[in-house]
């Protein structure tokens, strides 16, 4: 139905910006479905194996920005082994060759070459935004070609990634010419860099906002890079480590007072916490403040540090600050939103750096919270339940009890109640992790409760197939689904395989599917790629279908089964 | 050869909530207190004559699954200490109680000492299976097994999770190696899941970049007294009629010189009172060359305590090998320091 003109239409498409939206807009007609796809500039996809780069192409020509995910969620812990897939150079190779001007790409947990880089580089004469997060596979040598080939580069922001640094001079490479940077982020490099070039790059980018550092970056060049750069608005320390009574710590004071727009601070990757206080005067403005990487800062220095922080919205920090530092939070950061509390020994049982206690005390302060990660020793029902009275407003609830299998410590009681607690109250909780001692009831409450969820991770939860199934019949929005160590097997599996197309993925490791489970399910759906991972070369000695399947990943694609999957996983 | 067996034990004991875990799951009971006797136990097992072949067991055990395990360097000594205690001379070849340096130049010394090139989760894997065994309770030597799993994760619990290639190629063997076991005991796992919670691949889950970030930073900002990191070095140093000590970190400087000049810095406040104090002849204000010539010249001495627990005047040996066998550093009245600067005995008992 067209009342206007194309022009028109597009023109109001420009406004709709959110994936979601023009997703739905392309659904409502096929003029619609034109006039959306020549216009859509910016592209998400969740599973880089769920479509093909020519057929991406092929139907939106004017795309400028592309973010891909690659490897499943729990790669991250080790789960899924190296090169189980995610590279990223086919997807170069295919834009490179066709006529897309790509000008951003934002890569997670993909794999990505030199060769990569190299070619991205080469290949799109605007290319301005490269975002790589948790990825692998490259080393500073493609950041070199990175650096010295993209003219008008503004973005280069690298977030936890394994970098084979070659201490190469990859920042000497930024040409002279380069001075259109906005965001530069290094401090997952491990390695040494030219400091001379790195001030001298700093100082010809007036534009440039948020720069992190890494550990290699020393105090007294931070202190010249924050004179050339007072109008940063992001800030990543790398080393923070100097002698209180020297000329260079008076000189940082000096320069960090100059920087009035900082409101993001991170970093302190080596830190000398009698040093903090010339950080003071910037804290009351801060809106975010990652020390998860601060080992260092810890105790009243740490403390301290926070009460300055009046206006925080995220705060990660590590579980060292300890209830009683949760609580200073709880009292001064009192626009918090996003909390999140990493273990700094994540192996040493007993060390019971924060409990219940701690995010009892935040839920009460921070009444605006709505996002959280948190990892502890222990929880309570109780806890929960008063969390859950205190902020309905989770969005994303991630807790993380280091013994998977705890109960509550008080009542010796599974956590199903607490966590029934957080879904019911929380109406709009799109991610929920769990962990303690968990039986088949807390499924229920999700099932039954979490009707916007979108994400939930399982582990060493439930005592039978019911759990997985309240989830898969109650859970309406579910997109990704992620379980390991749990007893659910194939009667929960092949309960409503159509689920899974509604779905982008679902992994399950040592759970109790068996091979003719997964075999069932790729019968069923040939939109889903069912792949088994399994490195013990069992599957070639034992192809029984009552073989427990290891660890089962299964995706709907509209490309069928991939071409580069190494030996161990076999696509059924 | 007490002192070092306590400092072990101390060492050990300050480590109890490494083992904990392991204790639990090998009692199958949550109480804490137990544990810190196992943990003991432990170090005693292996201090008390434990068998030739057992500690042979124990030693090549704990080599092979060494091969190539990054580690931090704590938890290395400690379960060096351990091995050392049963006396046996071949583990000190094996185990050479040099610090390790990135740059040790033969392999085998990385992966016995170092260890830090092996995946975390081709350790948990070995653990994993080795934790089967003892599920299935068929090992023989189960008894033995338990302290090289102690010591074994003693060493995983601060090692890094690496994903690499090496990973894959070093995970193989040891999965093929208890395919079978494993496949019972995955199921055994998921109803008995109170075993061995710490050792089990991807958890807790925490990316494998900030555990390795902050094994790396944890070793660098480590400040415990005595427990010095490849990263920092942080010794004491105390002066005479000094009211409190101060720290300094020995890695940061790589000559005397250097250090010197640092610590005429930190301490200049403390001279300066107390020349005041104690009413200087003359109202020569104290300069910072003044200052040299009292840490150099006569008044002051720079001295050190070593491993073996003697006082040794600062600027003998080269500085590599002071800063291994630096404890901690004091600041001595030249008059005080008779019997180890040979200048400090002609010059006069006066004070500041």
């Amino acid at each position: 139905m067209n009342y206007f003109p194309d022009e028109v239409l597009e023109h109001v498409f420009d406004f709709i910006t959110s994936h979601k939206d023009r997703n739905s807009v392309s659904l409502v007609c096929k003029s619609w479905y034109k006039i959306e796809r020549y216009s859509r500039q910016r592209v998400f996809i969740g599973n880089c194996y769920s479509i093909s780069p020519e057929r991406l192409i092929a139907r939106f020509p004017g795309l400028k920005s592309l973010t891909l995910k690659g490897k499943p969620h729990f790669a991250d812990f080790n789960l899924v082994p190296h090169d189980w897939g995610g590279f990223v150079y086919p997807w170069i190779e295919a834009l490179a060759k066709s006529r897309i001007g790509l000008e951003e790409l934002r890569l997670k947990r993909m794999v990505v070459s030199d060769e990569s880089l190299e070619l991205l580089s080469k290949s799109f004469v605007n290319f301005k935004s490269l975002v790589l997060v948790s990825c692998e596979g490259f080393t500073t040598d493609g950041l070199a070609a990175i650096a010295a080939n993209c003219r008008f580069l503004r973005e280069l922001d690298l977030q936890e990634n394994e970098v084979d640094d070659h201490r190469g001079h990859w920042l000497s490479c930024f040409p002279e010419s380069c001075t259109s940077l906005i965001s530069l982020n290094f401090a997952c490099l491990r390695g040494e860099v030219n400091l001379g070039a790195l001030e001298r790059l700093v100082s010809r980018s007036p534009n440039l906002k948020s720069l992190r550092l890494n550990r290699a970056v020393p105090l007294d060049t931070l202190q010249k890079l924050l004179m050339r750069a007072p109008q940063l608005v992001d800030l990543g320390i790398g080393s923070y480590v100097h002698d209180p009574f020297s000329e260079a710590y008076n000189k940082l004071k000096i320069a960090i007072q100059r920087c009035k727009s900082i409101r993001s601070l991170s970093g302190f990757l080596e830190v000398a916490p009698h040093c903090m206080s010339a950080i003071y005067p910037i804290c009351g403005n801060l809106t975010f403040l990652n020390l998860s990487y601060a080992p260092g800062l810890h105790g009243n220095k740490l403390m301290k540090l926070i009460q300055h922080c009046r206006k925080l919205q995220r705060l990660w920090i590590l579980d060292c600050i300890g209830d009683k530092g949760l609580g200073v939070v709880a009292l001064t950061c009192k626009e918090l939103q996003e909390l999140r509390v990493f273990p700094s020994d994540p192996f040493e049982a007993g060390n019971a750096a924060v409990t219940e206690e701690g995010l009892v005390l935040v839920s009460a302060g921070c009444t605006k919270l709505n996002s959280l990660l948190y990892f502890c020793q222990q929880m309570t029902n109780a806890a929960l339940i008063t969390v859950a009275k205190n902020c309905p407003n989770f969005i994303r609830f991630r807790l993380c009890i280091l013994d998977p299998i705890k109960p509550d410590p008080v009542t010796n009681q599974p956590l199903d109640e607490g966590f029934g607690a957080i879904v019911q109250s929380c109406k709009g909780l799109k991610r929920l992790s769990l962990s303690g001692l968990l039986t088949d009831q807390v499924f229920l409450y999700i099932g039954m409760y979490a009707e916007q969820l979108e994400m939930l991770s399982i582990a060493f939860a439930a005592d039978s197939d019911k759990g997985m199934l309240y989830v898969l019949n109650g859970c309406k929005k579910l997109r990704k689904l992620e379980i390991r160590d749990c007893p659910f097997g194939d009667s929960a599996l092949l309960e409503d395989v159509g689920k899974y197309e509604t779905m982008r993925s679902l992994w399950m490791s040592s759970c109790e599917v068996t091979l003719g489970g997964c075999k069932s399910v790729a019968e069923k759906m040939p939109t889903l790629n069912v792949e088994i991972i399994d490195e013990s070369e069992q599957m070639e000695f034992n192809l029984d279908d009552k073989q427990k399947v290891d660890k089962m990943y299964l995706y709907r694609t509209l490309v069928g089964h991939r071409k580069d999957a190494p030996e161990y996983v076999w696509i059924l | 050869m007490s002192p070092p067996l306590l400092g072990v034990e101390e060492e050990g004991q300050s480590r109890v909530s490494s083992p904990s875990v392991e204790c639990i799951s090998h009692n199958g009971l949550g109480i804490r207190e137990r544990n810190y006797l196992g943990l003991s136990d432990f170090c005693s097992v292996d201090s008390s004559g434990v068998p030739d072949d057992n500690g042979n067991n124990l030693n090549l055990k704990a080599t092979e699954l060494r091969l190539g395990l990054p580690g931090s360097q704590s938890p290395e000594r400690e379960t060096e200490h351990c091995f050392l205690n049963s006396g046996k001379l071949d583990e000190k070849t094996l185990f050479p109680l040099l610090p390790s340096k990135d740059g040790i130049c033969s392999s085998f010394q990385k992966s016995a000492v170092t260890g830090n090139k092996r995946g975390f989760s081709e350790v948990k894997g070995t653990i994993y299976t080795e934790k089967k065994w003892m599920g299935h309770g068929a090992v023989p030597d189960s008894q033995s097994l338990q302290p090289v799993s102690h010591g074994k994760y003693s060493v995983a619990q601060a090692s890094v999770k690496k994903d690499g290639p090496a990973n894959v190629v070093q995970e193989q063997p040891c999965t093929s190696n208890g395919t079978k076991v494993n496949r019972t005991d995955i199921s055994n796992n998921s109803s008995a899941p109170t075993a061995n919670r710490a050792q089990v691949v991807g958890w807790p889950p925490i990316r494998s970049f900030r555990t390795k970030t902050l094994t790396t930073s944890s070793k660098n900002n480590d400040e415990v007294d005595g427990k010095p990191g490849p990263g920092t070095l942080f010794v004491k140093v105390s002066m005479d009629g000094a009211p409190y000590l101060r720290k300094v970190d020995l890695r940061m400087y790589s000559t005397y010189q250097e250090l010197s000049s640092a610590l005429e810095k930190m301490f200049s406040c403390f001279t300066l009172g107390q020349c005041g104090a104690h009413g200087t002849p003359g109202k020569e204000i104290l300069s910072e060359s003044k200052l040299k010539d009292l840490l150099h010249g006569s008044e002051y001495v720079l001295t050190y305590e070593d491993k073996d627990g003697d006082w040794m005047l600062v600027g003998d040996v080269p500085w590599e090998m002071f800063i291994e066998t630096c404890r901690r550093l004091k600041i001595m009245k030249s008059a005080d320091a008779i019997g180890l600067a040979p200048k400090a005995m002609d010059k006069s008992k006066k004070d500041c």
